[in-house]
Order: C-alpha cells, then structure tokens, then sequence
C-alpha cells in the first residue's frame, strides 16, 4: 500500500501541472500545431516571404538584364534542345524572350505576390472590422445603409470591377503611382471590405446578446471600451480565419490581371522594389510555351504552391480557433 | 412567393443600373479613349471631332448619355433608339459599323454567305463550353462525392478531398497551364491551338479545365450532403424494412443529396459562361471572353462596357436561380420575409 503511494509521488507535480487551465489561445496553438498540413502550410507561406524579402540577395541575375545570343535557353537539366540549344548551369530554369534570367524574375515576382496578399487584407481588415462592428453594435439606420451597399457590391462580379478598373485608370497619374501597384490595393479594398464587415456585423449581432455584454452595460462601461475590449477579442478569431482565406484569393486576382496584361507595369530602373509579378510571366510565357515552357510552368507552381498552402493553413486555423465548425465545409 | 419573385427581379434594376453607371463613369475617365476630351491628346480635328460626336451622340450631356445607353433616348431625327433593353449596346469602337451585340450575339456566316445557326456567335461558343464543362463536372463530381461519403475515412475519402481542395484552392488558368504543357507539348495527344472547333475531341481539355474548380465544388458538397443524410430517419427506416441497399442509396439518399447540388447549377453555369475568358485566350476559343479580353488590349471601351454588362446581368440572374430552384426541389422550404 505504501509502496503504491510512493510510486505515485513522482506524478503529482505533473498532476499539477495538467490541472493548471490554459487559456483559449494555448489550446487553440496547440490544436493548430498538431495539424500537420496546415504547419506545412505555414513553412511555405514563411518560405515564400523570405524569398520576397531577400529577393536581390538571392536572385543569381538581375531580373531585368538583357543578354542578346542568350534567349529561349532551357533549363540546366536539359542538355540540349530539340532546336540544339544548349542550357547554361548559370540560369537554372534557362532564360526568356529576351534572354533575362526565369528563376530570377520568379523570385522577384514573388514579392508582388506577397506584398498583394497581405497589404490590401490589412486595409480591409482594418475597414471592415470598423464599418461592421459599429454598425452590428448600434444597428438601425447604419446597419440599414451597410446592408444595402453590400448587396450592391455583391452583384458586381468583382474580378470584372478590377478589369474595369485597371482599364480605365491604368494611364491615369493614379495608376502610375507604384507601378500601379496602388489602384490594384485600391480596387482590392474597395471590393473586399464588404465581405469582412458583413462577417464581423453578423458576429456582433449575436454577441451583444450575451450575458457578458449585458454585465459590461449595466455596470456603465462606455460603448467604445465594450468594442475594443470585449467585442473585437470575441470576433477576432473569425476575422483571422476569414484572412487566411481571402489572401489567395487576392493573389490568383493579381496574376489575373496580370496576365491579362492589366497588372504591374513593369519598371524602368532595374533598382525598383516591384520588377515584375507571377501574372505578368504567364503572360510572357504564354508565347513561348513550346520554346520555354518554364517560364509558365515556374510562375503557376509557385501561384498553386502558396494557394494551397494558405488553403491549409486557414482548414488549420478555422479547426484550431473554431472547434465547432470542425468538418464544416 | 410571386410577391417574392417579383421583389428580387425588381431588384435586379438597381444592381444593373450601379454596375452601369460605376463602368460607364471610369470609361469616360479613362484618357486616350474615344470620349477622351483631353485636346492635346486628340488628333482629328475641331470640326471632324464635333461631327462625330454629333453622330454618336457624345455632344450630350453625360447623364444624358448614360440615360441613352441604359434605357434609350430619341435621335436627331425625333425617332426613339431604344438602348439596353432592346439589346441596343452601341457601336463597337474597333470595328467599324458593327454593334457590340453584334460582335458577340451574331454567328458568323457560312460559304454560301448565310448566317450560320445561333449557337456559332460567340455568346453560342461559350455557352456551349460551359454547359460541357457543366456536364462534366456534375457528371464526375457527383459520383466522387457518392463514394467519398458512402467510403468515409477510407483512401477512397482522403483522396477525393485532396482533389477537392486542390481543384477548389487553385485557380483553373493554373490547372490549365499543368494540363497544357502535360498533354499538349509533352504529350502531343492535342494541339493547344486547334484550326477548327468543329470536331468534339478538342472541345474537351478546355472544358475539362474550366469545370475542374466546379466539379471539386460539386463534389465536396455532395460528400457533406451524402453524411448529413446518412444519418437519417428515413434512411434507417427504407434499411429496416428491408429494402436493397442499392434502392436505399439510389432512391433514398442520393435524391435528397442532390438537392444542395442543384441549387447551384444556376450560379456554376454563370460562373463558367463568364469566369472562362482566361481559358477562352489560352485556347484560342472563338467565345464571348476572348473578345472580352481581345476588347481589352484594344481599348474596345463599348466593347468593355456591353459585355461587363452582359456578364453582371447573367451573374445577377443566376444567383436569383439559386432561391427559386430552392423552392422547386425542396417543398419545405418556402420564400416569405
């Protein structure tokens, strides 16, 4: 008997241990860290940041350098082409038209990429949290106006506003302005910001029933201090989830555009941070698909690659953040 | 439910109405068009320049104009040109003397100079390519969604998901390229760019590639479709009772299956007629999105503005599809506000 409880010593601080609660964020960590495809979701997206910070240092060309005799060459792995040209070990994935480096340009095309990812996602994060929280918390003429403006957004397919868009301003000083960078993050937002507000308006409405809120009013605390204390922590899981699968879909939108010619446009001085986008190759590769199909094939990898891996990365997040919606969808 | 109906039609008119008015102010804004102000930039002089704009009717006032567009305006001569209700989208302002409606609605003629059937116009093709990239994508991703359920946590299962998610996740013109570069200049089974469009065996990678996001779509649903109503009441009671199981599946749980799946035929045709002008230009398609994006590089801005048109109005009436064929398949629902 003794000998039992003695073997059971060891094992209580332990015991101890397990009993001490951890908060909803630890758990909801741990959940996503146990999910296998969404941390190799994550080891992707993190892979393909670095690359777009650290473009220059790891680009072997600049991307913009033109070398005459070099053009259409083949990857290294292909000794000789069936038109007898012979790949240099010098350009990996061989090089273009215009005999400019393809792995090159990849890796500063993913800096477009990136940087259209998350920027626009951050503005309309920030807008349509606002917009929806406010009019989900005071309801009545705001919400009225909200609601209905949504509903027109909704109609407009949203990738013919971005064609219109970009058509129509791309000569102007607007969409000169970052190598028209700025009116795709313009046009992103205006588009997207519907999307997020309804979700987070939606969330509120049923939160401000709650008991909790309730105490908070009663007890005099004022309106602003209930949305940015209780409201914003409660809907801030649905906000992540929501961003984690709205960045692919701006990504896919941007090559779009850029392979209908409608995206960056590509810079004089080879010193510019944005040299050319994924879209932007397909559009070059698109003749050459025979000559050099890497030039398409290296963009649409990378574009599937971080699709997918944002894809998994939001399955982990929604499981990990939202238990019960665990299997939905 | 006609009260129902007749409120969301009504509906329609502001949408369309937005989505005109939003595409018409940027096209007027855009510099180097055909309404382009700017006098340093044109180069046809004062008076050729207000003789045309008398003929097209750009003298107006813009609202004026847009009024003439939307909905019609009299000329001239006092006669009423009725606009686009009348399917009236204006002259094409690349190709001289020939409507946008025509350019997308009209087929073209044949040898002997007479028009061909309605289904060779360029609205025709892609209607076409849509409905096969429709059928195919019903016609496999239907079963798959059958067995990944009936198969739950089997490889059977994971695998259809991965397929899913992946033909969900990325994006078709990807797929496309992958398919392209494997079949065509790998393989050489197809040419990429085929002379004629007359011989079924090439409609069917592009079509292939344009249902593949719908067909990955249709079968997720039909799997989470499939598990809600295996764990029916009434899928139990038709096994009690002693049915065979192949009745049990086929009468009993695949019919109420299929009712999410239905709904969204409507939108996924939309999705398909309309989403297809990157696959339309990478197979060289003789489609509607083709000459939509053709329209773009040329600065076709009536073009531009006809067929964003068309394809808001398509959507917007699709997803009205989506409610009332709720309604037909599913008689416990019932549309009251």
């Amino acid at each position: 008997m003794t000998a039992q409880v003695e073997a059971q010593v060891p094992n209580i601080p332990n015991f101890g241990e397990a009993l001490k609660t951890k908060t909803p964020n630890q758990e909801a960590l741990e959940r996503l860290a146990r999910n296998k495809a969404s941390i190799v979701g994550l080891v992707i997206i993190v892979f393909f940041m670095l690359v777009a910070i650290f473009a220059r240092v790891l680009a072997p060309h600049d991307p913009l350098e033109i070398t005459s005799g070099q053009k259409y060459l083949p990857p290294a792995w292909v000794k000789e082409t069936a038109g007898g040209k012979a790949s240099n070990p010098a350009y990996l994935l061989g090089t273009d038209s215009l005999g400019r480096d393809v792995l090159s340009r990849v890796i500063f095309g993913a800096r477009v990429s990136m940087v259209v990812g998350f920027v626009p996602t951050f503005i309309i994060v920030v807008i349509g949290t606002i917009i929806g929280m406010t009019a989900g918390y005071l309801g009545g003429t705001w919400d009225n106006i909200l609601m209905r403006l949504t509903d027109v957004i909704y109609a407009f397919p949203d990738l013919l506003f971005f064609i219109i868009v970009m058509v129509s301003l791309r000569d102007t000083w607007l969409g000169q302005f970052m190598n028209g960078m700025f009116l795709l993050f313009a046009s992103l937002a205006i588009v997207n910001w519907v999307g997020i507000a309804r979700l987070v308006r939606g969330q509120v409405l049923s939160l401000k029933q709650k008991e909790f809120i309730e105490a908070a009013r009663a007890i005099g605390v004022k309106t602003p201090r209930i949305m940015t204390h209780h409201l914003l922590p409660n809907t801030l899981g649905v906000i992540i989830v929501y961003i984690a699968f709205r960045i692919p879909g701006m990504i896919i939108t941007e090559a779009i555009l850029g392979y209908l010619g409608l995206g960056l446009r590509p810079p004089a001085n080879s010193q510019a941070f944005f040299v050319t986008s994924w879209g932007g190759l397909l559009l070059e590769g698109q003749t050459a698909i025979n000559a050099q199909p890497w030039i398409l094939l290296a963009p649409a990898i990378c574009i599937a690659l971080v699709v997918l891996a944002f894809t998994f990365l939001g399955d982990g997040l929604r499981d990990a953040l939202d238990p019960r919606m665990r299997g939905s969808q | 439910m006609t009260t129902y109906l007749i409120r969301r039609l009504l509906w329609l008119i502001p949408v369309i109405l937005v989505v005109g008015a939003v595409t018409f102010i940027l096209m007027h804004n855009t510099p180097g068009g055909p309404w382009d102000t700017d006098a340093e930039r044109r180069q046809v002089d004062e008076s050729t320049r207000k003789s045309l704009e008398a003929f097209y009717g750009l003298d107006k006032p813009l609202w004026r104009q847009f009024l003439a567009y939307m909905i019609g305006d009299w000329n001239n001569k006092g006669e009423f040109v009725c606009g686009l209700p009348c399917g009236n989208f204006g002259p094409s302002y690349r190709q001289r003397g020939v409507p946008v409606e025509a350019i997308l609605f009209r087929p073209p003629e044949d040898e002997n100079g007479n028009l061909k059937p309605w289904y060779y116009s360029r609205f025709g093709y892609s209607l076409r390519l849509g409905i096969l990239a429709l059928v195919i994508a019903m016609g496999v991703g239907i079963p798959i969604g059958t067995i990944a359920a009936l198969k739950q946590n089997t490889w059977i299962d994971y695998l259809s998901l991965l397929i899913a998610t992946a033909g969900i996740s990325v994006p078709s013109f990807v797929i496309a390229i992958f398919l392209i570069i494997i079949f065509a200049s790998g393989l050489q089974w197809i040419s990429v760019i085929p002379r004629s469009w007359d011989s079924p065996s090439v409609w069917i990678l592009p079509a292939i590639v344009l249902g593949f996001g719908t067909l990955a779509f249709t079968a997720r649903l039909m799997r989470t479709s499939m598990l809600e109503v295996l764990r029916m009441d009434y899928v139990r009671t038709a096994r009690a009772k002693g049915l065979a199981e192949r009745t049990v599946v086929t009468v009993h749980m695949i019919k109420n299956a299929l009712i999410p799946v239905i709904t969204i035929l409507g939108p996924s045709l939309a999705g398909l007629v309309t989403g297809s002008f990157i696959i339309e230009t990478m197979f060289a398609f003789p489609g509607m999105g083709r000459a939509y994006v053709q329209a773009i590089s040329q600065r076709d801005y009536s073009m531009i503005m006809g067929t964003t048109l068309i394809y808001a109005i398509l959507v917007a009436l699709a997803n009205l599809s989506v409610d009332f064929i709720y309604v037909l398949v599913d008689p416990r629902i019932r549309l009251e506000e």
